[in-house]
C-alpha cells in the first residue's frame, strides 16, 4: 500500500505556543515604560529604604539635643540639614522620622486591604443578608467626612500611635469594601465562575481560584490611591496633638513642634512637611500610571 | 419627583440615626469610666450626682443612648469640661466662622477646578493638559498643614502682604483679609479633586458620539461645550457637593494652623484638653451637617440631570 509515506506518519511538530506572558507581567512592562512612574517609584524607594537604614545612617543621636545649638539653618558645618527647636540634628531626626511616618502611613492601607478586601469579597460572593448588613455597616462610615472620623476615634481613644493606625485604618476599610463587593458582584455571576460552582467546587475554592484574580486587580490600584490620602492623615494627627508624642521623631509632629520657627528658618520648619508632600505626591503619581498600565484594550 | 424626594429623606434618617450612635459611642470608647470624662477633675460629690442622674449612667446603654439622643434633639449637648460653657454654645459661637471659610473655599476651589478641568479635558493629551494635571494633582497630594505653613512664610513673613493667624477685628474687610490664606489653603485639596474629575468627564463626553455628530452638523463650538455642560453637570455637582462637606471637616486641620477660631479650633481645643463632651458634640454637628448636604444634592441632582426623573 502506498500513498501514505513515512512522513506524514510523523507526528506534526508541536505548535509551539510562546508561554502567553501573565497579566501582570504586561502591566509590569508597560509601567516600566513610563518615566514619571519609575521616577516616583526611585523617589519612593529611596526614602523607604533611607528610613529603615536611619539607625545606620543617621549622622547623630535623634533624642539629644543642646540648648546652645538650637535652630542652626541648613548647611551648618556638622548638622547637614541644620538643627531643630531643642538642638537636635534634622538630618538625623528626619531620617528617624520616616520610619513612622510611612509606617503609619502604609500599615492602615494594607492592614484595611486585608479586612476590607475580606469582608467586600464574602458581601459580594454569598450576597443576599451577609451583603445589607455589611453593606449598611459602611454606609454608616461613609456618613462622615474621613478626617473626622479618624478625628473622632483617635480623639476619644487618646494620643498614641497605636490609636491613630486603629482610627486610620476603620476609615480606611469602608472604601474598600464597596470596591471589592462591586467587583466580586460583576465577577460572581460570569460563565466560568457558574461553570466551576456546577462541576462541585466549594464556594472559598471558587473564590480562591476564580474571584480572586479577577478581584484584586482593581481593588490594588484603589488600595494604592489610598496610600496618600493615608500618608497624609497619618502626619496631619500627629500635627494636632494624636498620633506620634515628643519627643518621637515622626515628619507631621516636627512640623506642629517648629511652627514657631518659621519667622527665624521658615527653611527648616518647611522640611518635615515638604516630605509629606513629596510622598503623597510620589504615590499619587505611581497609583496614576498603574492605573492606566492596567487599562488595556 | 416628590416621591424621590421623600425616599431620600427616609434614607437619611437611619444614616444619621447611625451617625448619632457613634458619636454616642465616642464616650465609652474612651479609655475610663465616662463619669469622669464628661466632668471636670474637680468635680464635687452633688456634681456627680446630677451628671449620673441626668445621663443615667447607672442605666442598660441602649437607655442611656435614648437619654442622651433625647438631649440632643432639645439642643443639650453637654457641658464642656475646658470652657465650663455649654457645647451647644461654643458650636454656635464657632461654626459661623467655620462655614464663611468653606464657603469662601469652595468658591475659589470651585471655580478653579471647573476652568481648569474644562480646559484640560478640552485639551486632552497636549502639553497644556499636562500641566493642568500636574497642577491638579499636586493640589490633590499636598498636606493642607503644610501648604498653609509654606503660604505664611512667603505671604505673612517674607512679603508681610496678609496676617498669619486669628479672625481679624471689626469689619468685613478685616474679617476677608485673614480669611484669604486659610481659605487658599483650604481650597488646594477641592480644585485637585474638582479639576481632575472634571477633565476625566469633559474628556470622555467629547469622545462620545453625539458630540462627533453635532460637530459634523457644524455646530460651533460654543454650543458644543454647553452640551457638554449639560452632561457634566450631575455628575460634577455631585462631586463638589462631597467636598464642601470634606471642606467643612477638612478644615481642622487649616484652623489649627491659622488660629481660625471655627469648629476645627473647637475640636483642637478638645483633643488638646482631653474634652469628650466638647469632641462629640462638634463631630456630631459637623457629621449631621455632611448627612444633610448629602441629602440636599441627593435631591438637587435629578434637577440638573432629567436621565434621573424615571425614579
Amino acid at each position: 500500500m502506498t500513498g501514505i509515506d513515512a512522513a506524514s506518519l510523523t507526528p506534526p511538530p508541536p505548535v509551539v505556543v510562546a508561554a502567553s506572558p501573565g497579566y501582570w507581567t504586561g502591566v509590569g512592562r508597560r509601567l516600566s515604560r513610563d518615566p514619571v512612574s519609575m521616577l516616583c517609584l526611585a523617589v519612593l524607594v529611596a526614602i523607604v529604604v533611607a528610613a529603615i537604614l536611619a539607625p545606620w545612617l543617621a549622622p547623630a543621636d535623634p533624642s539629644i539635643g543642646s540648648v546652645v545649638r538650637r535652630l542652626k539653618p541648613i548647611g551648618t558645618p556638622g548638622y547637614p540639614l541644620g538643627t531643630d527647636e531643642l538642638g537636635r540634628d534634622m538630618l538625623t531626626r528626619l531620617l528617624w522620622g520616616g520610619r513612622l511616618s510611612l509606617l503609619m502611613g502604609i500599615a492602615p492601607v494594607a492592614m484595611a486591604l486585608l479586612v476590607g478586601g475580606t469582608l467586600g469579597t464574602i458581601a459580594g460572593y454569598v450576597g443576599g443578608k451577609t451583603n445589607a448588613v455589611i453593606m449598611r455597616a459602611t454606609d454608616v462610615v461613609f456618613a462622615f467626612p474621613s478626617i473626622l472620623l479618624a478625628v473622632a476615634i483617635a480623639g476619644a481613644l487618646g494620643p498614641g500611635v497605636a490609636n491613630t493606625l486603629l482610627a486610620l485604618t476603620i476609615v480606611l476599610i469602608p472604601p474598600i469594601v464597596r470596591v471589592s463587593e462591586s467587583a466580586t458582584t460583576q465577577v460572581r455571576d460570569l460563565d466560568f465562575v457558574e461553570a466551576a460552582r456546577a462541576t462541585g467546587a466549594g464556594a472559598i475554592t471558587v473564590v480562591r481560584v476564580h474571584v480572586l484574580g479577577n478581584v484584586m486587580g482593581p481593588v490594588l490600584v484603589y488600595a494604592s490611591s489610598l496610600l496618600s490620602v493615608s500618608i497624609i492623615l497619618a502626619a496631619g494627627l500627629s500635627f494636632i496633638g494624636l498620633g506620634a508624642r515628643p519627643p518621637t521623631p515622626e515628619w507631621g509632629l516636627m512640623l506642629a513642634t517648629l511652627r514657631n520657627a518659621i519667622w527665624s528658618q521658615p527653611l527648616l520648619a518647611a522640611l518635615p512637611g515638604g516630605l509629606i508632600f513629596v510622598v503623597s505626591l510620589a504615590f499619587n503619581l505611581l497609583s496614576d500610571g498603574l492605573r492606566s498600565a492596567m487599562e488595556v484594550e | 419627583m416628590y416621591g424621590y424626594v421623600a425616599k431620600r429623606i427616609l434614607h437619611a434618617i437611619p444614616i444619621a440615626l447611625a451617625v448619632s450612635l457613634v458619636c454616642f459611642l465616642l464616650v465609652h470608647m474612651a479609655p475610663g469610666d465616662p463619669l469622669t470624662l464628661v466632668l471636670p477633675a474637680d468635680a464635687t460629690q452633688a456634681m456627680i450626682d446630677t451628671t449620673k442622674a441626668k445621663y443615667g449612667l447607672d442605666l442598660p446603654l441602649p437607655l442611656q443612648y435614648l437619654l442622651w439622643l433625647w438631649g440632643v434633639v432639645g439642643g443639650d449637648f453637654g457641658t464642656s469640661i475646658s470652657t465650663g460653657r455649654p457645647v451647644a454654645t461654643e458650636i454656635l459661637g464657632a461654626i459661623g466662622y467655620s462655614l464663611s471659610l468653606a464657603a469662601l473655599a469652595a468658591v475659589i476651589g470651585f471655580a478653579l477646578g471647573i476652568t481648569l478641568g474644562a480646559i484640560a479635558g478640552y485639551t486632552a493629551g497636549t502639553l497644556l493638559d499636562r500641566m493642568v494635571s500636574a497642577i491638579a494633582v499636586s493640589g490633590v497630594s499636598v498636606p493642607q498643614y503644610w501648604l498653609g505653613i509654606v503660604l505664611v512664610v512667603i505671604f505673612s513673613v517674607d512679603l508681610g502682604w496678609l496676617p498669619a493667624m486669628g479672625a481679624g477685628e471689626g469689619g468685613v474687610l478685616a474679617r476677608l483679609h485673614h480669611m484669604i490664606l486659610p481659605a487658599v489653603t483650604l481650597a488646594a485639596m477641592p480644585a485637585g479633586i474638582v479639576t481632575r474629575s472634571v477633565r476625566a468627564l469633559v474628556a470622555e463626553i467629547l469622545a462620545r458620539d453625539f458630540v462627533t455628530a453635532l460637530r459634523a452638523k457644524g455646530l460651533g463650538r460654543r454650543a458644543i461645550l454647553l452640551h457638554v455642560a449639560r452632561n457634566v453637570a450631575p455628575t460634577a455637582l455631585a462631586v463638589m457637593g462631597v467636598q464642601l462637606g470634606y471642606l467643612m471637616a477638612g478644615s481642622i486641620l487649616v484652623e489649627t494652623v491659622f488660629s481660625w477660631p471655627g469648629t476645627g479650633l473647637l475640636l483642637n481645643t478638645a483633643i488638646l484638653q482631653r474634652d469628650i463632651p466638647l469632641l462629640q458634640g462638634t463631630i456630631l454637628v459637623l457629621a449631621l451637617f455632611f448627612v444633610g448636604l448629602n441629602l440636599v444634592v441627593d435631591i438637587l441632582q435629578p434637577l440638573v440631570d432629567p436621565r434621573m426623573k424615571r425614579t
